[in-house]
């Protein structure tokens, strides 16, 4: 008997993201998500810029490239030409939270009825290591060489948080997987987020807090330990906004 | 025969698309052309479709390229600034050879310019306009009926060779009421196999994509790309030629600048000057063959643009520079007068100027 099996949405070719790096694993949920929902056949998933640029070809499933940022707007185009078929995006901090934060915001105030899939490593990992807009106070990156001075250009930015201040978006959920509870949780997260669409409720983020040993400069076992020591604590799990599950409460 | 109405021209693109089968329209407010946007926010949720207020131009363009990635037809509507902030878009269009269809109602620049009418985007327009080896299909009506009819062609030319085909007007004809006939419009069926729909689980998964990493394929894209573009520049160059038979002193002129030309060239003739003019309809593909020819009989060229030279370069490229060209313009919303354009006509019949 077959107790664990590649998910059928995921293109069986191996990936080319680092060792070590959380990609692989958001990858399967999403595509595990997809076949329990038995919704593969209609599903359009938007690929960024950033390392997780070809995941188109990852995934059985329509796929769009998007240009740096514009997910979103990409996303919104799809769902209004066909409101039956199932959207997402898939975009790193880079993407989501610096060139694409207009894309970002407006959609979530429109409250589109799309799925977004937020990968934070508080890095830009394709281009080698530079500066995000969630890199953390002091961290240490190519273009903040000597630790990101929050004088300088700023303090991260909390994309749930920051989100959940607008009355548009119905569902905002930051979760990790850096171990087997979270991973579960993170999984619960993501069938959320694409049944809410399902559900026709709009707008679902969930942020992933995820590692980049390559360009934090860490094996894969102490990246996991300085998520957990480091990101964590500035940006804590937690459900941010579940309109659908406060307006029960209410009730 | 559909009965005449009287429209503006931004608002005879708009009916006209919707004639074509256009259903989503994605824009940001700017002048002179927000008339496009609002007949679309009017008409677009009593038939079914998509009106959205983007955030940006560069979103409306890059909601523009999800819907053309779905193979609907899908357009967006700014002025020069505007059509800037959308090039990334156009790029990406293009690099992924999606159809769709883009107006650009054309203001005075550069930066912010003004909001009068100009043709200083020629150039931005016929070359691309965005980063890497492309061309657009461009439209340049002269008249409220053009503006409809242009429109319809430019939806169908989009989907046969999956390319962006943009209206380049200016303030003038978006703003200017003339009578329009519009009447009902056949599509052709165009294969769509390319789009993203969802598998349904019924075939391989479609990509949209522009990345290719790979540098020996990106060529032979590129040269497939221009193959294609070979073929569009073979069959679709179009122009209007006005008492050209017996010229010898050729205008270039179109939109606005055309419709100038034609008077003072008519006046010309009362002075017993023979000339005549070329007006491309399609600035891209360029009626290279057609000012080829006429370069064979005329002795002068005389580029009437509003731009500061432009038009003038493909006139000089289209007749391989074996005739004088001169330049007859006025830039920042400013309309050479027909006076001027006679005395521009007058100085290249005395063998003056160049």
């Amino acid at each position: 008997m077959v107790v664990f099996d590649r998910p059928k949405s995921l293109v069986d070719v191996p990936l080319h993201y680092c060792p070590g790096c959380t990609h692989g694993i958001i990858h399967r949920l999403v595509a595990e998500v997809v076949d329990e929902l038995g919704i593969e056949g209609k599903t359009i998933g938007i690929a960024p810029v950033g390392c997780s640029v070809m995941a188109y070809n990852y995934f059985t499933f329509d796929m769009v490239e998007a240009a740096h940022g514009r997910a979103p707007a990409v996303a919104t185009g799809i769902k209004r030409s066909d409101p039956e078929n199932v959207v997402f995006t898939y975009q790193g901090d880079g993407d989501l939270a610096s060139i694409g934060m207009a894309e970002t915001v407006h959609a979530a105030t429109r409250n589109e009825n799309i799925t977004v899939i937020f990968v934070n490593n508080a890095i830009y990992g394709m281009t080698g290591g530079q500066m995000a807009p969630t890199s953390l106070p002091g961290q240490i990156t190519q273009t903040s060489p000597y630790g990101r001075d929050v004088k300088q250009c700023g303090f991260p930015i909390r994309i749930c948080e920051l989100l959940s201040t607008l009355d548009g978006p119905e569902y905002l959920e930051r979760v990790t997987v850096n171990n087997v509870k979270n991973v579960r949780n993170a999984k619960k997260a993501i069938k959320k987020a694409f049944q809410n669409q399902l559900d026709n409720k709009g707008f679902s983020l969930v942020e992933v807090v995820s590692t980049c040993p390559t360009n934090w400069g860490l094996t894969p076992d102490k990246a996991m330990k300085w998520l957990e020591d480091n990101m964590l604590p500035y940006y804590p799990l937690g459900v941010y906004k579940d309109r659908s599950a406060k307006k029960e409460e209410e009730a | 025969m559909a009965e005449k109405v009287l429209m503006k021209g931004n608002e005879a693109i708009a009916e006209a698309a919707i004639l074509a089968g256009c259903r989503h329209y994605f824009g940001y407010p700017i002048t002179p052309q927000t008339e496009i946007a609002a007949y679309m926010a009017k008409r677009m949720p009593k038939i079914g479709g998509t009106f959205l207020q983007a955030e940006s131009e560069v979103a409306a363009i890059n909601m523009v390229y999800g819907v053309a990635a779905t193979g609907k037809r899908v357009m967006t509507s700014s002025s020069s600034p505007g059509i800037s902030l959308k090039s990334e878009g156009l790029s990406y269009l293009a690099g992924c050879d999606l159809p769709a269809f883009v107006v650009n109602v054309e203001r005075g620049g550069p930066g912010l310019g003004g909001i009068q009418p100009s043709q200083s985007d020629y150039f931005q327009a016929t070359r691309g306009g965005g980063h890497g080896d492309y061309h657009m299909i461009v439209l340049a009506p002269a008249s409220v009926q053009e503006m409809a009819s242009l429109t319809i062609k430019g939806f169908d030319l989009a989907d046969k060779y999956r390319i962006t085909s943009m209206i380049l007007a200016d303030g003038t004809m978006g703003q200017m009421m003339e009578p329009v006939e519009l009447s009902e419009v056949k599509t052709p069926d165009y294969d769509k196999s390319w789009a993203v729909t969802g598998t349904k689980m019924q075939r391989e998964h479609n990509i949209i994509n522009s990345l290719t990493l790979v540098p020996d394929e990106l060529e032979k894209q590129n040269f497939a790309r221009y193959e294609k573009y070979k073929i569009i520049e073979e069959n679709e160059p179009m122009c209007e030629k006005f008492m050209t038979e017996d010229a010898d002193i050729i205008v270039a002129a179109f939109g606005i600048a055309a419709r100038v030309a034609k008077n003072a060239i008519v006046e010309a003739r009362k002075q017993d000057i023979k000339v005549g003019m070329i007006r491309p309809i399609t600035l891209w593909p360029f009626p290279k063959k057609d000012f080829f020819e006429a370069a064979k009989t005329a002795k002068h060229f005389i580029s009437v643009e509003l731009s500061m030279g432009q038009l003038i370069e493909d006139v000089e490229l289209a007749i391989r520079c074996t005739r004088p060209v001169t330049l007859c313009n006025r830039v920042g919303g400013m309309i050479p007068s027909p006076a001027e354009v006679l005395d521009a006509i007058k100085k290249a019949n005395e063998g003056g100027d160049k």
